[in-house]
């Protein structure tokens, strides 16, 4: 899609578009530095997530096919330097979420963001 | 992309990899028999090979009256009389019958599926209580004393000693020692059912200046509390839980005084973080299925977050 970037910045501003969204290509470095912070972290105490087998948690939604959803916590465009700050600081990124600011290097958080982007299925 | 388990530091622990001179000749004995395990299964199958395809000439020599007397009786007489006695003395001074004179005393008490740790001074008297970890000084023997309130578990901390039975009704001892500060995993080695694999352990060794930092800071909750403490109390948490300093008394559960400060949560399995820590009180049933705490589906999520933080402030 031409202009993919013109029509983010768009969305960025509307934030309600469910049209598909042209993602940079990921990183592999980046993902699996990720998924190993994600498992380290223990991400999965609430949440399911794709090559964890345990745990599975279910007090936030499972993260399978998250790179494909259009929104963070339905309230924030999913892109990779919201979505590394979100999973930081949520409180202060979604107010009224049950999901507590985890303390994590930055970029813990930018190779979780990627990782998460990555999944697709 | 496989999938795999979250790994919390280490745990579940190294098995054959000795931290302290009480766990290193059990690794050594371990090692001795799976050598020699193979060297004699390799012999018998020599020997039934010989039997079934040998040359005649074989077959006599190997089917005669000496071999039965040197391969049947002297062979494992020597061997298994040598290794006995061999492993005895190995692993005599693993004993705790002859307790060193000055050593740490902890009783820990298996439940299901955790543990509890009372701290106790020179005379046997209960200093302080703690839960699913402990915290020692290196280069000195510690002595445990292992109950069980529940069923049969047992104590293994694999770098550190042996594995002792937890039995209810008996007081059980073991000696452990680190040579090293650091973070020894445990686990309980005996089947006590439900999430028995989900019950780990953790060691904490310090050296003797950071041990005494550690119990000099093990005091009574000073905190205000604020709405998390609120929560706690009107919740039904208190039933169960004691955090020493407020009205929480419950003593079903693990002791919260100073869980903030823990390494892991769930016994063990989860590292300790305010996102493990949400996810552990709001539905601790999804990470540790049938352990004794029920789900909690009550909370809006800024009360979890508030309780979430007053429990991680349990420093």
């Amino acid at each position: 899609m031409k202009g993919g970037a013109a029509i983010s910045v768009l969305m960025l501003l509307g934030a309600c578009a469910p049209a598909p969204v042209e993602t940079a290509p990921a990183d592999p470095a980046a993902v699996a530095r990720g998924r190993d912070a994600a498992s380290r972290l223990g991400c999965g105490a609430c949440h399911a997530m794709p090559g964890i087998a345990w745990p599975k948690g279910r007090v936030g939604p499972p993260l399978s096919g998250f790179g494909a959803r259009p929104l963070i916590a339905g309230e924030l465009p999913n892109r990779a330097p919201l979505l590394a700050a979100f999973v930081t600081d949520a409180p202060a990124m979604a107010p009224g979420s049950a999901m507590p600011a985890i303390p994590m290097k930055k970029a813990e958080a930018d190779d979780i963001a990627a990782w998460l982007l990555s999944l697709d299925d | 992309m496989t999938e795999r388990t979250l790994s919390s530091e280490g745990w579940p622990p190294a098995v054959l990899d000795p931290a302290g001179p009480y766990s290193e000749p059990v690794t050594l004995l371990a090692w001795v028999l799976l050598a020699g395990g193979p060297v004699i299964l390799a012999i018998v199958l020599g020997a039934l090979w010989i039997a079934l395809r040998g040359s005649p000439r074989l077959k006599t020599r190997l089917g005669g009256e000496k071999a039965i007397w040197i391969l049947g009786f002297a062979f494992p007489s020597v061997v298994l009389t040598g290794l006995l006695v061999w492993g005895l003395m190995l692993t005599s001074s693993l004993s705790a019958a002859r307790v060193p004179e000055g050593a740490m005393r902890v009783k820990v008490i298996g439940e299901m599926w955790w543990w509890r740790v009372h701290y106790q001074d020179g005379q046997g008297r209960e200093t302080l209580r703690d839960a699913n970890e402990l915290h020692i000084p290196i280069g000195q023997p510690v002595l445990l004393e292992l109950e069980a309130a529940d069923v049969i578990h047992s104590f293994w901390v694999p770098r550190l000693g042996g594995k002792m039975d937890m039995i209810p009704g008996r007081t059980n001892r073991l000696l452990i020692e680190a040579d090293a500060p650091g973070i020894y995993k445990g686990q309980c080695a005996e089947y006590c059912g439900g999430p028995h694999a989900l019950m780990g352990f953790v060691v904490v060794a310090h050296t003797p200046a950071d041990f005494a930092r550690w119990q000099a800071s093990r005091l009574p909750s000073q905190g205000a509390g604020g709405e998390g403490l609120a929560l706690f109390l009107s919740s039904g948490c208190a039933a169960c839980h004691t955090i020493r300093g407020t009205p929480a008394r419950g003593r079903a559960g693990p002791d919260l005084t100073h869980v903030g400060s823990r390494r892991t949560l769930g016994a063990g399995i989860l590292p300790n973080n305010p996102g493990t820590m949400a996810g552990w009180v709001a539905d601790s049933q999804a990470i540790k299925p049938a352990n004794r705490m029920p789900a909690y589906h009550q909370f809006s999520g800024e009360e979890l977050q508030a309780l979430t933080a007053y429990l991680v402030s349990l420093k």
